[in-house]
């Protein structure tokens, strides 16, 4: 009795050392975004809150918190309430199976790989209820238009892991990042190029960022699914759109960057030393690094229409995976990638 | 057909998604020029025009005579002017309001004012609280004129090769 008691303690701790550093993560990423964003058109960002504006990301969270949540008339109770629970439980349930580093993995079970694909799906259910259960044409508009988008590409998503999955042999997720062992240019980006890219892709239109962000579409349907969502159930919306970006940064890195693996690996000198032995902060690192791209984009790319973003999901990506994955079987029967080598 | 063949092929190698990335990268790493306002700011010229205010000279004495050109220049009718005999015999203004509402601040008053009596400041941060108090009375205006005398003595001395 002792021990399940013990056991159930012990796993409570462990999820709040994933959650809590994770929510802190997204206060901050809110904060770099827009000082990313404000560098790349030459303007500071937010620069008054504290030394260097760093406090901004509480002084929005307290205005957030503080402020009154509006049911709109004739909307549906119970599910506009919902709606924003939905979106966000996925974004962190997924984090269980991420190996931050061998052996600093919530839960290792071998169906991984589908289970995150399960849960990255299964937010979409939040946007749909919040833009139903609003009761608003535009609220509406954006759950259709994120359904839509959602649905296209996850395929080419579910391809690009496929691809993955022939040369890692394995659903695991600790077990793939054990399979790119082997410098930078063992990782699996090199041999599935391809379905990198499209995975990148894919990942910004599953979160609704820019250039894929016709579900928020905010000079057009305002702010899309959660136009009539405000205070701690508008900020609980907001955590789960930069969760879900964090976790397809380390998806990103798991699968196709090499985890917790140092580039380093095999290169004479530098691989002798620490900088050479992978650990959580090549994990980290490389997670950054994808995150900081999914901001690159924002500030690059104009809004895609919507017709261009069915062609693109249908006619150019879906085809490219399926032709890759081909060439990734074949790659894997002839033995031209070794695994763990 | 081979052209749009090769087009094709080509626009999956996303080369001018690239390019766009190259460029706010590259504005990514150069220094902004933005001025934090309150604690810096941009230089003004010595002809800003700004705030109304009414001089004096040294003596004490109020510069403005009633001539009331500034009232009949100003193309917004901004300028209220009411005029009558003071005891010692001269013409002075009873009130002399400016409707800061209505000003469009074209610095007409300051040129047509033959004793440099009305002026124009470089002082620019002010604000209202009420609609009443856009409107500024004689004594406010020649309270201002007081508070920045020196400065604006200065400035009529840079300026005043160009009169």
């Amino acid at each position: 009795m002792l021990d399940m008691l013990f056991y159930l303690l012990w796993t409570i701790a462990k999820i709040l050392m994933i959650t809590v550093p994770l929510i802190i993560t997204v206060a901050f990423y809110t904060y770099f975004e827009r000082k990313v964003i404000g560098s790349m058109q030459i303007r500071v960002g937010p620069s008054r809150v504290g030394p260097l504006g760093l406090l901004q990301p509480f002084a929005d969270v307290f205005k957030l918190l503080l402020k009154e949540i509006i049911l709109p008339a004739n909307a549906n109770r119970f599910l506009f309430v919902l709606a924003p629970v939905i979106a966000l439980a996925p974004a962190f349930a997924a984090w269980a199976v991420i190996p931050f580093s061998d052996l600093l993995v919530l839960a290792d079970i071998d169906a991984g790989l589908i289970y995150v694909l399960a849960l990255t799906s299964l937010s979409v259910y939040g946007v749909i209820i919040a833009g139903w259960a609003s009761n608003s044409k535009y609220a509406f508009l954006g759950a259709m238009r994120s359904a839509a988008q959602t649905v296209s590409y996850e395929i080419s998503m579910g391809f690009a892991l496929v691809g993955v999955l022939i040369l890692g042999g394995t659903l695991n997720l600790r077990e793939i990042v054990l399979a790119q062992q082997g410098g930078i240019f063992d990782w699996f980006w090199l041999p599935l190029l391809p379905l990198f890219v499209i995975y990148m892709i894919s990942g910004l239109a599953e979160t609704n960022r820019a250039p894929f962000d016709v579900a928020e579409g905010e000079s057009e349907i305002v702010a899309g699914f959660h136009v009539e969502y405000s205070g701690a159930a508008f900020a609980v919306f907001f955590l789960a759109e930069y969760a879900n970006m964090i976790l397809i940064s380390s998806l990103t890195a798991v699968l196709f960057a090499g985890g917790w693996l140092s580039p380093f690996e095999g290169v004479p000198v530098l691989g002798e030393t620490l900088l050479g032995e992978g650990s959580i902060f090549w994990f980290l690192a490389k997670t950054a690094v994808f995150m900081f791209m999914f901001l690159w984009y924002r500030a690059t790319f104009p809004r895609y229409r919507y017709d261009q973003i069915m062609r693109l999901g249908w006619k150019v990506l879906i085809p490219i995976t399926l032709v890759w994955v081909m060439v990734a079987a074949l790659m894997a029967v002839l033995g031209l990638v070794v695994k763990g080598s | 057909m081979m052209k749009r063949v090769i087009e094709y092929f080509r626009s999956l190698l996303l080369i001018e998604l690239m390019r766009g990335l190259g460029v706010t990268i590259r504005y990514f790493f150069r220094p902004g020029f933005t001025i934090n306002y309150p604690e810096e700011k941009t230089p003004k010229s010595n002809r800003f025009r700004g705030l109304h205010a009414l001089r004096r000279y040294p003596n004490g004495e109020e510069r403005c005579i009633a001539c009331k050109l500034c009232e009949a220049v100003c193309p917004a009718l901004a300028i209220t002017i009411e005029a009558c005999q003071r005891e010692d015999g001269s013409r002075r203004t009873t009130r002399y309001d400016i409707d800061l509402f209505k000003c469009i601040y074209c610095g007409f008053c300051e040129e047509s004012c033959p004793v440099d009596s009305i002026v124009e400041t470089g002082f620019l941060e002010y604000h209202f609280e009420n609609r009443e108090e856009a409107i500024m009375s004689k004594s406010q205006l020649l309270a201002i004129g007081d508070r920045f005398e020196s400065e604006i003595a200065e400035k009529r001395q840079q300026d005043a090769a160009f009169r």
